[in-house]
This record gives C-alpha cells, structure tokens and sequence, in this order.
C-alpha cells in the first residue's frame, strides 16, 4: 500500500511538471497581457515599466525557470490583476466552490442512487419509464439554460428562492460556509441544484445499468432460492458489486464539478473560484491561469489516487500494485 | 404572445411581464445594486481602472471632482487659478475631516501623490498623472503644483487622484483591501468587501457635500446581463447598470421598473491604415496578390465612411442602442465640434469616390476586430463588410478575443509596427481632458514626447500635430478649446479614423429611484437617489 502511494507521487510530480511546462509556454503565445493591464490614456513608459515590473520584458524561458523555481517553494507568482499570490487568490475563492459542489455531488448520489435502483428493479414499471426519460432530459438540457429558467421560475415568478449570490456565511469548526445559515442555504438551493441535475441523470443511468446486469447473475439467483429477502439481497449482494463503477466515475465526477462549475457559477454570480479563472483568461492574468490548471491537475491525481484505494477496500479482487 | 424558449433572454422578460409584479420594498435606507464588474481592488491608487476609479470617488474625493459629463467641480480644492505660466495653484476646503476622524490639509495631498505613482505591483499606475509636478504646500490650505512646461489641465490630472490620510503613506494595498487604512473624505465610508460576492458601504454623516440618502449600498458583482435583469425583477436588487439590449423592450414597457438611458462617450470606429509599407495580405487584388493600402487615398477612407449605414446598424444590430457618430464626443461634451455631423449613408457617392481613386474594378480586404469587448462588436463588423461589399469593396472579417487582438492592432506586424489594415476599435474618454483623444489617436506617433500612442494607420499632418501642441500648452482653457475643435474638425474631415457610433448606456432601476446619468458608462452609486 505504502510502495504504491509512494510510486504514485512520483508519477504524480513528474505530471505536474510536464502540465506547467505545457501551459506556460502555451499561454504565453497567446497575446500580451500589458495591452489589457495598462490604461491606453497611460504614458508610454508606463508600458515599459508594467512590462518590467512583472518580469514580462524577459524571454520565455528566463519567466519558466523563475516560475518553475519559486513553484518549488509553494510560489505560484503574483496575480497581474490583483496583485496578490495566485495560489491564495484560489484559495480564498475556493471554499465557496468547493460548498456548491460538494452539495451537489450529495444531491446526485441521495437522489441519483435510489432512483437507479428502483429503475433497475423495475425495468418495465412506469414509475422506471419517467426516471428514465427524466435523465434523458437531465443530460441534454444545457446547464446555462436550465440555470436561467430556474432562477425565472423559483425566483422572478414564485419569488422564493434568491437570484443569486452566496448569502450569509458563518464560521462553523473553523470553516466558513453559506451552509450554516438559512439565508445561505436558500442561495445554495438553485445554484446547487443546477450543478447537480446532470450529476444526477448520470448516477441514475449508471445505477440501474449496474443493477440490471448484477440482477441476472446466478449468485442474485442463488440468494432468491435460498428465501433471502429483497431489501436483504439488495444491501448484502446487489450494492456492494455496483458500487465499484459508481465510486470511479463519481469521484472523478468530483473533480468536474470543482473544475468546471464555471457557468453555473457566471449564471448565478457564484464568488467561486471559476469566476475568477475566467475573467484572468480573457484579461491575460496568466499566473491566476497557470496556477489554477495546476490546481486542477493536482486535484484530479489525487482524486484518482483516492479512488485506487477505495477500489481495493470494497471490491477484495483488487490488489494495488507493489502491494504484495 | 409568441415566446421564444429557446433565448432565455427575452424569456426571463416576456414571462415576468406576463405577470403583475410587485416589490414589496423593505427599508428606504438601504439599497442594493447589481454591477457587472468589481473592482480589482479597493486601494483607490492601486490600478487606473475605470471600474477602480468610480467606485474610489464614493469613499474618497479628488481635489476636482468631475460630473457625469466629466466638466470639472469644486472638490477638496474649492478653487484652483494659474498663477504663472508653470504653477496652478489650489486654495483647500477647510474643515474637511477623513473617516478615521483626522483633519484633511495640503501635507495629504503631498503624501498623497507620493504614495499614487509608486504603489508596488500596479498593473497600470497613476503616475501618468503626477509624473513632472511639483507639489509645494504654501500654507495649510493652500497648494501649489508646478509643471515642467505650461500645462493647462493640472486640474483635470488632479481630479483622477484620490486624496488619503497621510498617515498611510505607507500602507500597502492589502491594508486597503481589509479596511485598516480606507478612510477616505468621501460621501461613503467603507464596510466591507468579500471578492465575488458584495462590497458594502455607508453613509459618511460628516460629508462636506450634499449627503447621500442611504444609510449603506451593498454592491453585487452579477456579471451576466440576464441574471442582472432578473435580480431586479425578482426585487433581490433594487438597481442594476448593463441592462442587456434584448431585455430592455420589456424593461421598459413594465410597470414599476424606471429604464435610464444616455448617450455614452464609448465610441465605436474604424481605423483604415494609411501608410502600408511593407504591404500586408489584408488587401489584395483580383488576382489574390497583395496591394498596398487604397486608404492612404483620402476619397477611398470618405468612400467606406458613406458607405456605411450606421442608421441601420443601431436599429438592426444595437436595438436602438447606439448614437451615429461623426466625432470622438457625443453632442454636450467635452471637446464637441458643432461642425461635424455623422456621414450619412451614401453608396453612390461612395461608388463614386471608388472609381475616381482608381479602383472601380474592386479589391479584398479583410476587416479585423475584436470579439466580445464591444457590445454586439463581430455583428457589427460583420454588418460594415456587407456595406462595404455592395459598393465594391469585397469584405471579409476576421474577429479574435480582445487579448489577442490588441496586441496584433498595437504591434502585431513586421518590427512591432500595428498588424491590421482596416480594424475596429473603440474609446472612451476616461480623463475628462479634451485634448485626450487627439494626443493618443490623432497626433503623429512620438514614443518619447507621449504622442500618438493609439495612432495605429500612420495618420499624420503637421498643422493638426501642432495644434494639438498649441492647444496643450495654452494656459487659457478656451484658445486651448478652440485649437482641439479646430484640429478634431481638420482631422475628422480627413478620416483620420471612421467614427461609426457612441453607444448607448442603460441603467435599469425599481420604480421610485432615479440615477442622474450622463456620458459615463459606468455607475455613480452617490447619483441614485430616491423620488422625491
């Protein structure tokens, strides 16, 4: 176990160099972020001396190996924008994301898991048809639209849910969360429920997908002929053999909610972290953009890595490599 | 009623005008707005921004004070007077205290300009305003600023200052972010800011001016337009700016909803280059082959300019949200000329002008322009090349994201000269100072004197330059005026650019606000007030 999480670091590190490596350079193609900093009513030495002050009048490879340099010590670099670390910029927004997609991510499993289930075991029942065709629509509506109707349905027309924003938050255990008051929990609902629709129609699909074909094995079989009954079948036989997919896709799915709660986030004027990464790519603010994909990066291998150990304490099949 | 689905836009709007609406308003001394940005931060010197800068004139004051039209107002200086050809001097407002509860006096304004043009890590100082003064305190109230050379808007730079308490010369941004040193002389003080999610401020009841009827604003960023319009309909805010166009019929049509709309000093225009050497595959002839540019031609530069509709394109293209231009300024500005009027739409004459430069056989050009700086910036790009097209110019467009294309328009061609032909762009006069557009777009380029830093076609004439200088070197404002009418006048009628249109700002309000609105786009939080 130890051996594997060990080889799994390195590989992880040796990731996140080639992805800053890939980024840097690529971002730096693109435009020249003075244009979009300096006041065109400024003087022209202001260019130059903007230019100057954020190390931008040195070569490409001479900004790498400072950036690559002070990354190692945990300095991403300072935001152009707003002048302050990239990494505590992301941080200070972070919280608020990582609420909105946790509470998702709650939402898809509590609702997307037993409705799969019931699906499932009622392949041919009405009820399993409206499940169904409900996460066809899940999937296909665009998250931006579906945000806008929301918010045009519970909020401009049947005024009970706030348009948007985070609300109050209070500092609970040391974290400070909207989920600790009424008032944030009623801005989280929309915002919340939004990132979670499509979360949902995936669990949905995934579940009853999983308890179909488990339901035919012979070992479901087997259970029946001994007189076990349904609830005990599904909790002893059925849960544990469909969770293994469930648990790859949905911490990976973690992931994505974090990474990319973007446009809910614009939809709702989320303080997120995505808000954030959007207005540094279209203003050029390229440490809050490298440092934010490295985040991401990071995120993902650790996800993963979560996942491989998960893997092997529900399914007794798996052995993790160099675990002998 | 039809409703469209499928544009959520018009949806929100169509639906919520369905029904009767009503704002059940709470307190009439707190207020909520919606804007659609925030500032970078709350360090009035950190970033000439003019986001930064609108909101610093609620908790701080310059020593001027420019209006919605940008004219200049007594501030913290209630009078200022050349007294020789190098030295403005101001008399002081006396007994103006800050936030913090001390005593404003000229040693902040020396402190002040200190800190402004030196603030670490500024992504776009104010130095350009300071930079050559002298700042020399005579007596507690009075101050006297000297220039290098006569220049006659000392007070127009010094109303892009925000005044601090002396005492935090040294703090640093993230002292201002926090709180600990924003005590300004302002009409708000400061309370609190949470990035992302609201900036809240109060009324100060010790305020010099008129007093604001809030007891506090709390500002929220909403960047989106619809959610911004549905944030009011819902009454989750009482005041939004950046209506979007789509929404605004109905805004308009609605009961208890107050629409604000003026004539902005954003104007949108095409600059056509003039002196294209080497030449650049932008324009090329019936054989695909290069040419040199047709507009160094003044006729060809008329020709595109009466070819273009720009009737149609504010009705068709902006939903009515657009004013033809024929000059930097829209009409009651600063620096207006009475003698220009926007081209009005000539395609014979056009086709006219075409033949007689030579050129009746047609050339290709392809337009740059950026995407999604401007409102509706590619439909309108897109809309010029059709017009160009049927007079004979055959028109293509080519749009990128403003990060892109600024840097190709400055500098993106052979030694960092500007990339395009025939681009579009736009400008607003942040400064309030009326020889601003001309120094930056109109003026022969001179890197080292700070003239022609916009001027991307090689646009050049020694009578217009030297009026300019004239003008920005006169210490009587009104010769000074007349010699930038005079040289707007001159420039414009030799299509030293192709003004297309001045947008149209909107600000959108629950019924029984109103907004003093003028040619600012952006939004005066001290200017909303309730009906009286």
């Amino acid at each position: 176990m130890l051996a594997f999480v060990i080889k799994r670091c390195i590989q992880s590190v040796v990731v996140l160099f080639v992805m800053s490596l890939i980024v840097f350079s690529m971002i730096n193609l693109v435009g020249d972020p003075v244009d979009m900093l300096v006041n065109p009513e400024s003087l022209p030495e202001e260019i130059d001396r903007v230019r100057r002050d954020f190390g931008l009048d040195q070569s490409v490879q001479v900004q790498y190996w400072k950036f690559l340099t002070g990354a190692v010590s945990g300095d991403l670099g300072n935001s152009f924008i707003f002048g302050r670390p990239a990494l505590a910029l992301i941080a200070e927004r972070f919280p608020a994301t990582l609420e909105l997609a946790t509470c998702a991510l709650i939402l898809a499993v509590s609702v997307g898991l037993p409705l799969g289930i019931y699906a499932g075991l009622n392949p041919d029942g009405w009820g399993a048809r409206i499940v169904m065709g409900g996460s066809v629509l899940g999937i296909s509506i665009p998250t931006f639209w579906l945000g806008l109707m929301m918010i045009i349905i519970f909020s401009v027309l049947l005024g009970w849910l706030p348009v948007s924003g985070r609300g109050e938050t209070e500092n609970f255990l040391g974290i400070e969360s909207s989920i600790f008051t009424v008032d944030g929990l009623r801005h989280l609902v929309l915002p919340a429920i939004n990132l979670a629709l499509f979360k949902i129609s995936m669990v949905i699909r995934l579940t009853r997908a999983g308890v179909e074909e488990v339901m035919a094995l012979d070992f479901i079989k087997f259970a029946r002929a001994r007189g076990l009954s349904s609830p005990r079948i599904i909790r002893s036989h059925l849960l544990p053999n469909i969770f293994i997919p469930i648990v790859t896709v949905l911490a990976i799915e973690f992931g994505t909610l974090i990474a990319f709660a973007t446009v809910t986030e614009s939809v709702f004027a989320w303080p997120g972290v995505g808000k954030l990464v959007i207005d540094a790519i279209v203003n050029l603010d390229r440490p809050i953009v490298v440092a934010y994909l490295l985040f991401v990066v990071t995120l993902f291998l650790v996800l993963n890595l979560i996942v491989d150990i998960i893997y092997a304490a529900i399914d007794p099949r798996v052995r993790l490599q160099g675990d002998r | 009623m039809k409703i469209s689905i499928l544009k959520p836009a018009v949806f929100v709007a169509t639906m919520a005008s369905s029904l009767s609406f009503s704002v059940s308003f709470t307190s009439a001394e707190s207020l909520t707005v919606a804007l659609a940005s925030e500032p970078t931060s709350m360090d009035p010197h950190y970033q000439n921004l003019t986001i930064n800068n609108s909101f610093a004139t609620q908790v701080y004051n310059a020593l001027v004070l420019q209006d919605v039209n940008q004219n200049l107002l007594p501030g913290l200086a209630i009078s200022w007077k050349p007294i020789d050809d190098n030295t403005w001097e101001f008399k002081l407002r006396p007994g103006v205290k800050f936030h913090n509860g001390s005593t404003f006096s000229a040693e902040d304004v020396v402190a002040t300009m200190q800190r402004a043009a030196n603030v670490p890590n500024s992504p776009s100082s104010f130095a350009t305003f300071i930079k050559g003064k002298t700042f020399k305190v005579i007596d507690e109230l009075t101050l006297q600023v000297a220039t290098e050379k006569p220049y006659p808007f000392t007070p127009n730079d010094m109303s892009r200052i925000s005044i601090i308490d002396s005492a935090f010369v040294d703090a640093t941004t993230e002292d201002f972010n926090t709180g600990a040193s924003s005590f300004g002389t302002g009409p708000f003080t400061f309370a609190k800011w949470l990035p992302g999610d609201l900036l809240e401020i109060r009324r100060n009841d010790d305020y010099w001016g008129s007093a604001v009827e809030w007891d506090n604003i709390i500002v929220r960023p909403i960047s989106d337009g619809t959610t911004r319009t549905a944030a009011l309909l819902a009454g989750d805010v009482d005041f939004i700016e950046r209506v979007s166009p789509s929404d605004l019929p109905t805004l308009e049509s609605r009961a208890g909803i107050s629409v604000f709309k003026s004539v902005s000093n954003r104007l949108l225009y095409l600059t056509l280059h003039m002196t294209d050497t080497p030449i650049k595959p932008y324009v090329t002839d019936s054989n695909d082959e290069p040419i040199s540019s047709p507009f160094q031609d003044i006729r060809m530069r008329k020709a595109v300019s009466l070819a273009i509709n720009r009737k149609a394109i504010a009705d068709r293209v902006m939903d009515g949200l657009s004013a033809p231009a024929g000059q930097f300024s829209p009409v009651g500005y600063i620096g207006y000329s009475n003698d220009l009027q926007p081209d009005s739409y000539d395609p014979e004459q056009a086709k006219e002008l075409i033949s007689a430069a030579g050129y009746a056989d047609g050339f290709k050009l392809t337009m740059h322009g950026p995407a999604g700086r401007y409102s509706n910036d590619t439909r309108i790009l897109e809309a010029i090349a059709q017009m160009l097209s049927r007079v004979g110019i055959d028109t293509s467009v080519e749009t990128m994201p403003a990060s892109v294309f600024f840097k190709r328009f400055a500098r993106g061609g052979p030694d960092k000269k500007p990339e395009f032909t025939a681009a579009m762009s736009g400008y607003a006069n942040g400064s309030g100072e009326p020889s601003h557009p001309l120094r930056i777009f109109i003026h022969t380029k001179q890197k080292e004197r700070g003239y022609g830093p916009g001027n991307r076609n090689g646009y050049s004439n020694s009578k217009v330059d030297k009026l300019i200088e004239d003008g920005r070197s006169s210490m009587d404002i009104a010769i000074g005026e007349n010699a930038f009418i005079e040289a707007t006048n001159i420039a414009m009628q030799e299509y030293a650019l192709v003004p297309i249109h001045h947008e149209i700002a909107t600000w959108a309000a629950r019924e029984g606000i109103v907004y003093k609105h003028g040619a600012l786009d952006s939004t005066f939080l001290h200017y909303i007030s309730a009906q009286k």
